[in-house]
């Protein structure tokens, strides 16, 4: 048994695994398939200021290895979230991780003070990196000062002790300078990736098959976009947790990430194939870590930078 | 495991069952795989959602069948599906042999909603959207209920059940469009009959759905309340992905973007925004203020029923 615990940005983890934001709704329906409170994190779904319907169907392609969504951030909005979703969480000891999308600036800063005063909540992920905003070019994340302008704005409402993680995007051209971007802006760790933005046409129609047009892949087929990612940031930012994210399927994609330098990781898509598959991934990574000899996670991290360069 | 959603009694299992036989049917194929547990809290409506290509697939997306029959058993219970290929994952499915492993996760989904009182009832099937119907009949019958079957399909071949339709109903209608069994057209043109004679006041139905949306305006028309099951794309079928929604009106009059999975798949027809399923209606409970319109593209191999 390997030393699964994981301190991430301050707070204490019994095990670095966390489900994927948008995979796992708010933790009620997986909680039928293994008990949320073993996990790291549940990360819920990203929250947002008003109800919010989402984009029409079809909503999502499944792709090699991979899968589209347009889903569009349909949710029930803060308050709906804070009077019924969370207190499930936390009324049975989960540790959540609450990830909140706004449109705005101070949509953020609104979601932002919501959150961080229920009680129970273990952490903030603000997601400026969601593709599925009507306008493209409110995707925060893809501009470094934009994305910074977001967490600036965020950071004074964040108490003492409640870890903010900012969710980037792989569709830039560096994602050191947005990581970089946020860390000096007050991010205490970057959850990194989501989805890259895509589009899959029907052989037969010759149209496009999502309601959406466009949407995001995620799955393994972007894990090695993903682990990339991790690895370029941590070798640029060595002291700044990164959670990995991106097409993990077993323990050992997981450690593939901790090995990039990931101090937690999320389980995203392969959930539709295996709702148990967060406490699988548990499992796995600690018999990979006993076969591989090696006593914990910390001492696993980072190891793929081991004197090789970029 | 206890359910987080309330959507079925007991919740849902993941497990590992075993193909038993695949025969096939017309041009339907006959799925028995043991499941154990699932087939023990199975109600009529519910579906499973089957894992398709094997361990390391590079299919990740579960496809959802509705349950045909459930038996309990003490060596683990058998659960049975009827269904065709469409797509590469039911064209894995097509080459299951008996004793090959099979991931289930069920039963899922709200179930068929059983009269209280002993009434007539109708069910129809389009193609092998009749699978659920004969484990419904069942219930049904042993409520006292009288039970109607109504087959319809394209053709013959694509007729299911039509023979153990007559074990299970005091009358069987069949339809075919080629007019290759039975009547020649669609369920709808016999339906308003056959809910007039039979005095049904439950019009229960499971296919595609532009029969389903017709089904249910001629149950209103004649005073019938419906119950269909839903085809709708969904990813995962246990109510994390959001992407089997359609609009449906709630008992607060608010039209909602509501997850066929577990809010359905099975719906009051009156409830269901038929026209307007592909498309984010105005009015919507958090829709944008333009009406998000979008033609409707046919959903490959991921329709529950329809894979």
């Amino acid at each position: 048994m390997a030393d699964l615990t994981t301190e991430l940005a301050g707070v204490r983890l019994p095990n670095p695994v966390m489900t994927a934001s948008g995979c796992a709704a708010a933790g009620q329906e997986l909680g039928q398939f293994f008990d949320v409170t073993e996990l790291g994190a549940i990360v819920t779904k990203s929250i947002m200021r008003f109800p919010r319907s989402g984009r029409p169907t079809p909503r999502m392609v499944e792709t090699p290895s991979g899968m589209l969504n347009s889903i569009g951030l349909q949710g029930p909005g803060i308050d709906s979230f804070l009077a019924r979703d969370l207190p499930w969480l936390v009324q049975r000891g989960a540790r959540p991780f609450v990830s909140i999308a706004g449109s705005t600036v101070d949509e953020f800063v609104e979601l932002t003070r919501r959150v961080v005063n229920s009680p129970g909540v273990s952490a903030l992920e603000v997601n400026i990196s969601c593709p599925n905003v009507e306008n493209r070019g409110l995707v925060f994340a893809c501009d470094p000062m934009q994305a910074a302008r977001v967490i600036e704005a965020v950071r004074p409402h964040v108490p003492e002790g409640l870890p903010m993680f900012a969710k980037l995007t792989p569709d830039v051209t560096s994602i050191v300078d947005v990581a970089r971007a946020v860390a000096d802006a007050g991010a205490d760790g970057a959850t990194m990736i989501n989805t890259l933005l895509g589009m899959a046409i029907d052989p037969d129609t010759l149209r496009p098959i999502l309601g959406g047009v466009t949407g995001g892949l995620s799955g393994p087929a972007i894990r090695p976009v993903a682990v990339r990612a991790v690895y370029q940031v941590h070798a640029a930012l060595p002291e700044f947790p990164v959670i990995g994210v991106g097409g993990i399927r077993t323990g050992a994609d997981a450690l593939e990430f901790v090995a990039a330098g990931a101090t937690a990781v999320q389980v995203g898509t392969v959930i539709f194939n295996d709702p148990s598959a967060p406490m699988r991934v548990v499992r796995e990574l600690d018999s990979e870590l006993d076969r591989l000899g090696i006593a914990s996670v910390e001492k696993a991290r980072g190891c793929a930078h081991g004197g090789v360069g970029q | 495991m206890t359910s987080g959603t309330g959507a079925v009694q007991g919740g849902a299992l993941q497990v590992k069952g075993e193909v038993v036989s695949l025969k096939p049917v017309g041009d339907y194929l006959h799925l028995t795989m043991t499941a154990p547990g699932v087939a023990e809290r199975m109600r009529p409506g519910n579906f499973v959602a089957l894992s398709v290509g094997g361990e390391q697939s590079a299919m990740l997306l579960r496809r959802a069948f509705s349950i045909y029959r459930a038996q309990a058993s003490t060596r683990g219970g058998t659960v049975e599906i009827v269904f065709a290929e469409h797509g590469k994952g039911t064209r894995w499915m097509t080459r299951l042999a008996p004793k090959d492993t099979i991931d289930v996760v069920g039963p899922l989904g709200r179930p068929f909603a059983l009269p209280k009182q002993p009434v007539a009832c109708t069910l129809v099937g389009g193609g092998y959207g009749m699978a659920p119907m004969f484990s419904l009949a069942e219930r049904l019958r042993a409520r006292g209920c009288s039970v109607h079957m109504l087959i319809g399909a394209a053709s013959e071949s694509r007729l299911f059940g039509a023979l153990e339709a007559s074990r299970a109903a005091s009358s069987v209608r069949i339809t075919t469009e080629d007019g290759s069994m039975g009547h020649r057209g669609r369920v709808t043109d016999v339906l308003p009959d056959l809910i007039d004679k039979t005095g049904s006041d439950v019009v229960y139905a499971c296919g595609p759905m532009p029969m389903l949306q017709a089904v249910s305006a001629v149950a209103d028309e004649h005073g019938a309340h419906s119950q269909c099951a839903v085809e709708e794309t969904m990813a995962c079928g246990v109510g994390v992905c959001m992407t089997c929604v359609l609009p449906v009106r709630g008992d607060d009059g608010v039209i909602r973007m509501v997850r066929s999975c577990v809010e359905g798949p099975v719906f009051r027809g009156d409830r269901v925004l038929w026209d307007d399923v592909g498309t984010i209606p105005d009015g919507t409970l958090g829709a944008a203020n333009r009406g998000a319109r979008n033609e409707r593209s046919d959903a490959r191999d991921h329709g529950r029923s329809a894979p």
